[in-house]
């Protein structure tokens, strides 16, 4: 299809999918798929789909935060997912995407980290996320940040003495009981919209993706793209965003984890 | 970043420093810094010092080829010997994303469709880091790519704000973007109005948000004000 067809879909507030502008694909996942990670889970919306695995580890604590577990996340754009994914190190792209995941972790207090020390200033579980393409079609960073919370939702930690058992499971990750989603809404001139597919993300010039708590605190900001907002679309994105992240909440807690 | 160790960041209704709440830290500006370069800037908020370097538009490696216009590069680098413990030197994952967000925040104010199959490089070194370094950055680029002569829709000007011991404040300096409790950088094309850098981290209302960036635009305006009269100020002596 091309971008000059989508474009007139998306003036008119259609998708070519049928969709409207402020609708998501079919958002469906599973728990529990890697057995040999403490923690995991696949999410798609439409055609998009990703894993995250939770290993935990343990180690020495940052000397600013003697008596806290320390939270990793890495993402991986694996070359399965898209024929423009190439092998190597993560890019740009990869390496923001991890970091805005972990700034909505860390700034939705989800984790209690402070009950993954093992011994002050010696030896705290660190909680490796690991986010990993299997099909690229638009939308990588919710897809990839809901994937994260529910592995991490039903992450279940191993014993510890001495070394770690990992056959053996004592108990569930610290978490608080928040449930933060990340929305990006995308913008092709001058039309928003959320959840777009890889052409249509294609077309956006700029994105603006939050982080959002079940109390309506906002997580994490961050604006992608080379296009720019004015002061009334930031107001519209915000609210859009509210009203998403409940949606998404609804539909999961109907299928009820953690 | 939000950390639990707790310190007193607010005494007697001043910051550490002994500002107001929405009180910017001292700026300097200055252009032509860097003589090679097609065009540079330095710019100072308190003890945070960037160096901005442009050169460009200039030929580019075929690969990154791009028909219809420019490619803009951004490299933020700090020196190792800006921070309190010594920077391992090199890129590392925090400044391959700043990169990227200072890139976003400058590029849509260029006219980047003027000059097809060329790149233009942005380079931004960060000699002292007390703090809000990524919108130094941008404030330093914004004015080294005018000195270099790029065609721009209007200057980018930038500043952060945050919440400290639960106060909302302008401009964070080092210890209070450690300590504080959530942070918010934001860049804007002043005279069109339009934001394009906007990225928090830590915990906020909207509310807070809202208010901040109010308190974001005033000082932004002032900040505008001396990067245009920093480049009026340079070229006054070629008029006289």
């Amino acid at each position: 299809m091309s971008s000059e067809y989508l474009l007139k879909l998306l003036r008119n507030g259609k998708r070519e999918d049928g969709r409207g502008l402020n609708e998501f694909r079919k958002i469906s996942f599973k728990t529990g798929i890697i057995k040999k990670a403490e923690g995991s889970a696949v999410v798609n919306f439409g055609n998009t789909s990703v894993i995250a695995g939770v290993k935990l580890d343990v180690g020495e604590p940052f000397s600013d935060s003697p008596n806290e577990g320390i939270l990793i996340v890495n993402a991986e754009f694996s070359p399965i997912a898209a024929p423009f994914f190439e092998p190597g190190p993560p890019d740009e792209n990869a390496i923001e995407l991890a970091r805005i995941v972990d700034r909505g972790i860390r700034g939705s207090n989800l984790i209690d980290f402070e009950k993954l020390c093992i011994k002050e200033g010696e030896k705290v579980w660190i909680v490796y996320i690991d986010i990993h393409t299997i099909n690229n079609d638009g939308n990588l960073i919710d897809v990839s940040f809901l994937a994260s919370i529910l592995a991490l939702k039903t992450t279940l930690m191993p014993k510890y003495e001495g070394k770690i058992i990992r056959e053996e499971k004592v108990d569930k990750l610290p978490l608080r009981n928040y449930f933060p989603i990340n929305i990006s809404t995308y913008k092709a001139e001058n039309i928003l919209f959320i959840d777009p597919s890889l052409k249509e993300s294609n077309l956006a010039e700029a994105c603006l993706s939050i982080c959002i708590r079940d109390d309506d605190k906002i997580n994490s900001v961050q604006k992608i793209g080379s296009g720019s907002f004015s002061f009334e679309e930031i107001e519209k994105i915000f609210n859009l965003t509210k009203t998403k992240a409940r949606e998404i909440r609804n539909l999961l807690s109907s299928s009820y984890i953690s | 970043m939000s950390k639990s160790n707790k310190i007193d960041l607010i005494v007697g209704g001043k910051r550490l420093d002994g500002r107001d709440f929405f009180e910017v830290r001292e700026i300097e500006m200055k252009v032509n810094v860097v003589n090679n370069a097609d065009g540079s800037a330095m710019v100072r908020f308190g003890n945070t010092t960037a160096i901005a370097a442009v050169y460009g538009p200039r030929l580019l490696l075929p690969k990154f080829l791009q028909e219809e216009k420019a490619v803009l590069r951004c490299r933020y680098n700090m020196t190792p010997f800006s921070t309190d413990e010594r920077k391992t030197p090199g890129h590392d994952r925090r400044s391959i994303e700043l990169s990227k967000v200072i890139k976003s925040a400058l590029e849509p104010a260029i006219f980047l469709e003027d000059f097809p199959k060329t790149r233009i490089d942005v380079f931004i070194d960060i000699v002292q880091a007390d703090g809000s370094t990524r919108v130094a950055s941008i404030n330093a680029a914004s004015l080294a790519l005018a000195m270099a002569g790029i065609p721009m829709r209007d200057l980018v000007v930038a500043c952060t704000a945050g919440k400290i011991n639960g106060c909302l404040v302008l401009d964070l300096n080092g210890k209070e973007d450690n300590f504080g409790e959530a942070d918010l950088s934001f860049a804007m094309m002043y005279s069109k109005n339009r934001v394009t850098l906007l990225q928090t981290d830590g915990e906020f209302s909207y509310e807070e948000i809202e208010i901040l960036i109010k308190e974001l635009k005033k000082a932004c305006e002032k900040i505008y004000e001396m990067q245009k009269s920093t480049l009026k100020d340079y070229y006054q002596k070629y008029v006289e």
